[in-house]
C-alpha cells in the first residue's frame, strides 16, 4: 500500500481532502508539517493547494525556504514521486524543481469552477493510468494560475513530452493552454487543476480519481525503472 | 475639556452623567472612552435591545441562544453547528476591500472562537445601481475583499445574494454570515473565572486601526495640536494572520487549555475585557504595557479602543500557561499576558503590572449599565401602488435576469470537499463533516435572503416573508429549517418612522418564527445607514439553518428536465402585485406601494414541509421556489440553469410577475405523486404545464427564446461592471 | 557596525505579459489623464542592511533580492543604497 506524505505549510488548507481523496483510492497518508527535514517511510509526497504563507511576496516564494522543501526536492532526486496541486505546483516551480512560474490569472480575478482538461501524456506519474486525449472535468481554484515559460523552455517542455494537461478552453492565460508539466524523469508533476475536488460523485465529478490512482500506483514505477 | 470630550466619542450629555453617577465621581478620559466605545450603538444595541428581546430564542436544540458570540445547534450525531451573521457597511464604505475582508475576519472569529471550526462563510450584499461608476467601484472592491479574505483563510464562501437599488448608493450593506462545526462537547464560552486566572491577549500586534477622529485622545492632553498624521485607520485584514490563530485557538480548547475564549471585534480590548469580567461575575486588571504593539507611543486610550484584527483573548490558568505558550509559538501566534482575574468586581486598567491604575469602572457597568433607549416610533403612511400597465413581458423578464456567477467565481466555495450544492441555488448543501467531528450522514443546507422592497412597503408582513422565503428555500434543498440569525440593516433610529420600522420588522420575524416554530439564535443590528442624508430602506436579512438527517443523493437543485411536468405548488390566486420588483422597475408603480400579497403562516408551513419532503423523497427532477421576480422569474432561472426551455399556462398577466408567498415551483416526472402528497399535506397545487423545447413561453404573454434569455442572464453583470 | 538603507525594486521582465499596467493604462484616458504609456507594476522593497560599507551593504541586498524578493523566470531586481 503506497503511504503518501501530504505536505502542511503554514497557510496550506486543502492537505484534509487530499489526503481524504488519495485514501478513498487505497493509499494511507500522513500530514508532514513544514519544519520536519525528512520524508522516510513515505513512498511518494503531495504538495496540496491553499496558501502557504498567505502567498506573501508571491505564492510559493517563502514556501520553497522551508526545512521539508529541500527534503521534497531530495526525494524527488530519487525518483521519489512528488505531486504539487495548484499552491503545491507553485512552491515546485519557485524551488526549481519544475520550469517555467504562475502568474495572475489574464482576467485579473479570482477564478473557482470547472474546467475540461485533456490528458497528453501518460509518461508522468500522475497520468499513467489515463489516455492521452482523454478529457476530464476538474475544478481550478485560483488567481495565480497563468503559466508562463520562456521560449527554449517551452520547446523543452514540448519536445520532451512533458506537457501532461492542457485546458480545452484556457480560463487564465496559461501559454499553450498549459494545465500541468513535469519533469524530465517524469515523476515529479505540477497542475493547477484540483484532481482531490473530482473525487466523489455526490460532489459532481469522479474524473479526478483516474489521476489520482495514478499517482498512487507510480510509487512502483519508480522503484522498478 | 472633559465634556467636549464625551461629545467629541458620541456620547449624549446625558450618557455622560449617568457614567457619572455609575463611577461616584466624575470619569477620567480613558474612562470616558472606554465607555464611549462600550455604549455606542454598535457595541451596545442601545436602540433596539427593547424590542429584540421581542424574538423567540428558545428551543429543544438550541444550545448557545443569543448573547454569545455565535448561536449553537445540536446538529444530531454528536455535533453542534454554530453560526451568525454581521455587518460591515460603514467600514466597507470607506474602503471595500479592506471593509469586507475585515468584515469576514470579524465572523469568523466569533464562530472559532465559541470552538467550532468556520466551514462556510457566505454574504448578503446590497450597492447603489451600478450604472454609477462608485457603485461598481464598492460593489468590486467588496467582492474581491471577500474573496481575498476568505479564500487566504481557507473557508469557502458556498452562497449569498447580491442585489442593487439606489437606497444603498453611498451606503452599501456588506453582510457576512460564518457557520463552523464541532464535537458537542467543544463548546466554548467566554468567561473569566477563578480569581487568579491570566487574561492572554493571542494574535496580531494592537495598533492604531480603527480610531479615528479621536485627535484629543491621541494627542493624550489637553490643549496639544491635533496631529495630521493620525488620520482614521482603516483596518487592514491579515487572512495568513487569521489562519495561524484558527488553528491555535483549535487546539488550546481541543486541549483543554483555556478557561474562556473571546474574540476582539469592535471597541478592542475593553469590550473584550469587559464582557469576559462581567459574563464571569468576577474582576480584570489590565496591564497596558504587556500589550505587544506595533506602533510607538501608543497611549492607553488607543491600545484600550484599538480595533486591530485577527486578536482573540484567552482566559488560562497560571499552570497552563507554559503549555499555552507552547501551542502559540508552535502555531507562530503571538501572546502576551495582560491582565489577571480578580475578585474585585471591578475592571482596572493600569500602565504596567503593578503600576499606576488609569481607568476603575465596576465590570459589570460597562456591560450591564448600557443605555436602554425606547426610541419614539412613527409608522408611515401606507402608499398606494397605484395603475401599472402590462406591456411586453419578453422584454420585461429579459431585464429581471442577472448571473450572480460573476461574484461567486471569484469565491472558493469547493473547499473541505463537503459543497454539495455549490452557490447559485436556493440553498447551499453541505455535507456535516469536518476532522475530529464524528461521522455523520446529516447534511445542512443554509439559505441567506433579504427584500427591502417588501420591507419598505411594510416592515412587518415584508419580514416575515423574508423568513418564511429563507425556510422555503432550504426546504427546496430537501432539508427541515431549525434555526435562523439575522442582521437588521436601518436608516437612523432618531428618526422615528426608522424606529417603527426596525420595531415592526422585529415583530414580523417573530411572528414568522413563532409560527414556524425556528428559534432566532443570534443577530446583529446595523443601524445609521444612511445615504446622502436619506435612510436606506428597511433590510433585514436572514439567515435559516436547515437540516437533512441523511444525504442520499444531491439534491436535485433549480434546474428543468426535457419532457418533465411543471407544478405550482402552495399558495394559489394572490395575484397582488405591491412590493413586486415588476411593478416597480417595469409596470410603472409606485416606490414602496402596497398592499402586499398576504402570507398564510400556517400554510407556509405545510408547504415547506411538503417541499422538503417531496424532494428528500426524490420525487422531484428540479425546484424553484418563486420570490423576487414573481413566477415568469422563477420559470426562466430553471431553464437558464439547465438550457432546458418551458410551455406553461397562467391565469394571466398579472400571475407572472406576483411575488405572493409560499410557492414552489416543481419539476417531476410523476406530478401523480406530487399531486397526492400535496394533497395529504393539505397545500393547494396545480399543474402549469411541460418543460422541454427551446423557448420560454406562457401561452399568450410570453415567447422568448431559451439562447436569448440565457445571453440576458448571463451578460447583465459582466455587462454592468464593464467586464 | 552601521546600517544603510536601501531601496529593492522589482519590476517584470520585458516581455513578460503585465495584465495590471495594461488595465491601469487602459483606465487613464477616461479618468482625464492622457498622453500617459508605459504603464507597468512592480513591487518596492525598502529595508535596512547592517554593514561595515556602501558596497557591502548593496551586495547584501542584491544577494537577498535575487534569492528571494525576485523571481528570475519573470521578474529582474534593481538595488539602490538610498543616501
Amino acid at each position: 500500500m503506497t503511504h503518501v506524505g501530504v505536505v502542511v505549510y503554514p497557510g496550506t488548507n486543502c492537505e484534509h481532502d487530499v489526503a481524504e481523496a488519495l485514501e478513498s483510492v487505497g493509499a494511507t497518508c500522513e500530514l508532514v508539517w513544514h519544519t520536519r527535514t525528512g520524508l522516510g517511510g513515505c513512498d511518494a509526497v503531495v504538495l496540496p493547494g491553499g496558501f502557504a504563507h498567505g502567498d506573501y511576496l508571491r505564492p510559493g516564494a517563502i514556501a520553497r525556504f522551508s526545512p521539508v522543501t529541500a527534503a521534497v526536492a531530495a526525494f524527488a532526486r530519487d525518483g521519489g514521486p512528488v505531486l504539487g496541486i495548484c499552491n503545491g505546483f507553485q512552491v515546485l516551480t519557485e524551488a526549481g524543481l519544475l520550469p517555467g512560474a504562475l502568474q495572475k490569472n489574464r482576467g485579473l480575478a479570482f477564478l473557482c469552477t470547472t474546467v475540461d482538461v485533456r490528458v497528453e501524456t501518460t509518461r508522468s506519474a500522475l497520468t499513467g493510468e489515463a489516455a492521452c486525449g482523454q478529457v476530464l472535468r476538474i475544478p481550478i481554484n485560483h488567481f495565480e494560475g497563468n503559466y508562463t515559460c520562456g521560449v527554449e523552455t517551452l520547446a523543452e517542455l514540448r519536445d520532451g513530452d512533458r506537457i501532461v494537461l492542457r485546458y480545452t478552453d484556457n480560463p487564465n492565460g496559461s501559454v499553450d493552454d498549459i494545465a500541468g508539466i513535469c519533469n524530465e524523469a517524469g515523476n515529479v508533476v505540477g497542475l493547477m487543476p484540483h484532481p482531490e475536488r473530482a473525487s466523489d460523485a455526490l460532489l459532481g465529478s469522479v474524473d479526478g480519481l483516474v489521476l489520482l490512482r495514478s499517482f498512487v500506483g507510480a510509487k512502483q514505477l519508480a522503484r522498478s525503472g | 475639556m472633559v465634556e467636549t470630550l464625551h461629545r467629541a466619542l458620541g456620547l449624549t450629555d446625558a450618557e455622560a452623567d449617568a457614567i457619572d453617577a455609575v463611577l461616584g465621581r466624575p470619569a477620567n478620559p480613558l474612562e470616558t472612552a472606554m465607555f464611549s466605545v462600550m455604549w455606542s450603538e454598535h457595541c451596545s444595541y442601545k436602540s433596539s435591545r427593547l424590542h429584540l428581546r421581542r424574538l423567540p430564542t428558545e428551543a429543544p436544540w438550541v444550545l448557545v441562544g443569543p448573547g454569545e458570540g455565535a448561536g449553537v445547534i445540536d446538529a444530531g450525531d454528536g455535533i453542534a453547528v454554530a453560526m451568525r451573521i454581521e455587518s460591515h457597511n460603514h467600514p466597507s464604505a470607506v474602503e471595500p476591500y479592506q471593509g469586507a475582508a475585515t468584515g469576514v475576519g470579524g465572523i469568523i472569529r466569533d464562530v472559532f472562537t465559541m470552538g467550532a471550526r468556520p466551514i462556510a462563510l457566505m454574504d448578503s450584499l446590497r450597492f447603489g445601481p451600478l450604472d454609477e461608476a462608485r457603485s461598481r467601484w464598492l460593489f468590486e472592491g467588496v467582492v474581491h475583499g471577500i474573496a481575498g479574505y476568505g479564500n487566504a483563510v481557507g473557508v469557502p464562501t458556498v452562497g449569498g445574494e447580491t442585489s442593487f437599488d439606489a437606497c444603498y448608493a453611498g451606503n452599501p450593506l456588506v453582510n457576512v454570515f460564518c457557520l463552523g462545526v464541532m464535537p458537542v462537547s467543544r463548546i466554548a464560552l467566554a468567561r473569566a473565572s477563578g480569581t487568579g486566572n491570566l487574561a492572554v491577549l493571542v494574535g496580531a500586534s494592537t495598533g492604531r486601526d480603527g480610531i479615528g477622529g479621536v485627535s484629543v485622545l491621541a494627542s493624550a492632553g489637553f490643549g496639544a495640536e491635533a496631529d495630521d498624521t493620525k488620520r482614521p485607520s482603516v483596518q487592514v485584514g491579515d487572512p495568513f494572520e487569521e489562519k495561524r490563530l484558527i488553528e491555535a485557538c483549535l487546539e488550546l480548547l481541543d486541549s483543554g487549555l483555556v478557561v474562556g475564549v473571546q474574540d476582539l471585534g469592535g471597541a478592542g480590548i475593553t469590550c473584550a475585557v469587559s464582557e469576559t469580567a462581567a459574563k464571569g461575575g468576577a474582576g480584570m486588571d489590565v496591564w497596558v504595557s504587556e500589550v505587544h504593539q506595533r506602533e510607538p507611543g501608543m497611549t492607553a486610550a488607543e491600545v484600550m479602543t484599538s480595533e486591530s484584527q485577527e486578536r482573540v483573548l484567552v482566559i488560562v490558568t497560571p499552570a497552563d500557561l507554559d503549555a499555552v505558550r507552547a501551542v502559540c509559538e508552535r502555531w507562530e501566534v503571538r501572546a502576551s499576558v495582560i491582565g489577571a482575574v480578580t475578585g474585585t468586581g471591578r475592571l482596572r486598567v493600569l500602565d504596567a503590572p503593578g503600576g499606576t491604575v488609569l481607568a476603575d469602572v465596576p465590570a459589570a457597568a460597562l456591560e450591564d449599565g448600557k443605555p436602554l433607549y425606547d426610541r419614539p416610533q412613527r409608522a408611515a403612511a401606507p402608499v398606494e401602488l397605484g395603475p401599472v400597465v402590462f406591456d411586453d413581458a419578453g422584454t420585461d423578464l429579459l431585464a429581471l435576469l442577472a448571473d450572480p456567477s460573476w461574484v461567486y467565481r471569484q469565491y472558493d466555495h469547493q473547499l473541505f470537499l463537503n459543497t454539495v450544492t455549490p452557490p447559485g441555488g436556493d440553498a447551499a448543501v453541505l455535507r456535516l463533516k469536518a476532522p475530529g467531528l464524528p461521522p455523520s450522514r446529516r447534511a445542512l443546507a443554509v439559505s441567506t435572503d433579504g427584500n427591502a422592497r417588501w420591507c419598505a412597503v411594510d416592515p412587518r408582513a415584508g419580514a416575515a416573508m423574508t423568513v418564511a422565503e429563507s425556510c422555503l428555500n432550504v426546504a427546496c434543498a430537501g432539508a427541515r429549517p431549525v434555526a435562523l440569525v439575522n442582521c437588521l440593516n436601518f436608516g437612523n433610529p432618531e428618526h422615528p418612522r426608522v424606529m417603527w420600522e426596525l420595531s415592526s420588522a422585529i415583530d414580523g420575524i417573530a411572528d414568522a418564527c413563532g409560527a414556524l416554530g425556528i428559534p432566532v439564535i443570534g443577530g446583529n443590528v446595523s443601524l445609521y445607514n444612511e445615504s446622502a442624508g436619506d435612510d436606506i430602506d428597511p433590510t433585514p436579512i436572514v439567515a435559516v439553518l436547515g437540516l437533512i438527517d441523511a444525504l442520499e443523493r444531491r439534491p436535485p437543485g433549480v434546474g428543468l428536465v426535457d419532457g418533465a411536468a411543471l407544478l405550482l405548488v402552495g399558495g394559489q390566486g394572490d395575484l397582488a402585485l405591491g412590493g413586486s420588483r415588476w411593478a416597480v422597475e417595469r409596470g410603472g408603480g409606485a416606490r414602496r406601494g402596497g398592499p402586499l400579497p398576504a402570507l398564510d403562516l400556517a400554510l407556509h408551513a405545510r408547504v415547506v414541509e411538503l417541499v422538503a419532503g417531496i424532494v428528500a423523497d426524490g420525487l422531484v427532477l428540479g425546484v424553484h421556489d418563486v420570490a423576487e421576480g414573481g413566477l415568469a422569474v422563477a420559470l426562466a432561472e430553471m431553464a437558464v440553469a439547465s438550457s432546458v426551455g418551458f410551455r406553461v399556462v397562467v391565469g394571466g398577466a398579472a400571475e407572472l410577475w406576483t411575488e405572493a408567498p409560499s410557492r414552489a415551483v416543481v419539476c417531476t416526472a410523476d406530478p401523480a405523486a406530487v399531486e397526492a402528497r400535496a394533497r395529504e399535506a393539505g397545500v393547494p397545487v396545480r399543474v402549469l404545464g411541460r418543460a422541454g423545447g427551446d423557448r420560454l413561453v406562457v401561452d399568450g404573454l410570453l415567447d422568448v427564446e431559451a439562447g436569448e434569455a440565457e445571453a440576458a442572464f448571463r451578460g447583465a453583470i459582466p455587462a454592468a461592471v464593464g467586464a | 557596525m552601521s546600517g544603510f538603507d536601501v531601496l529593492v525594486e522589482v519590476r517584470l521582465r520585458p516581455g513578460i505579459a503585465d495584465p495590471q499596467g495594461a488595465t491601469i493604462e487602459r483606465a487613464l484616458p477616461a479618468l482625464g489623464f492622457g498622453g500617459i504609456s508605459g504603464v507597468s507594476v512592480g513591487k518596492a522593497f525598502r529595508l535596512r542592511v547592517e554593514a561595515a560599507t556602501e558596497d557591502e551593504a548593496r551586495t547584501r541586498a542584491d544577494d537577498l533580492a535575487h534569492r528571494l524578493l525576485s523571481n528570475p523566470v519573470i521578474e529582474d531586481a534593481t538595488t539602490t543604497v538610498l543616501a
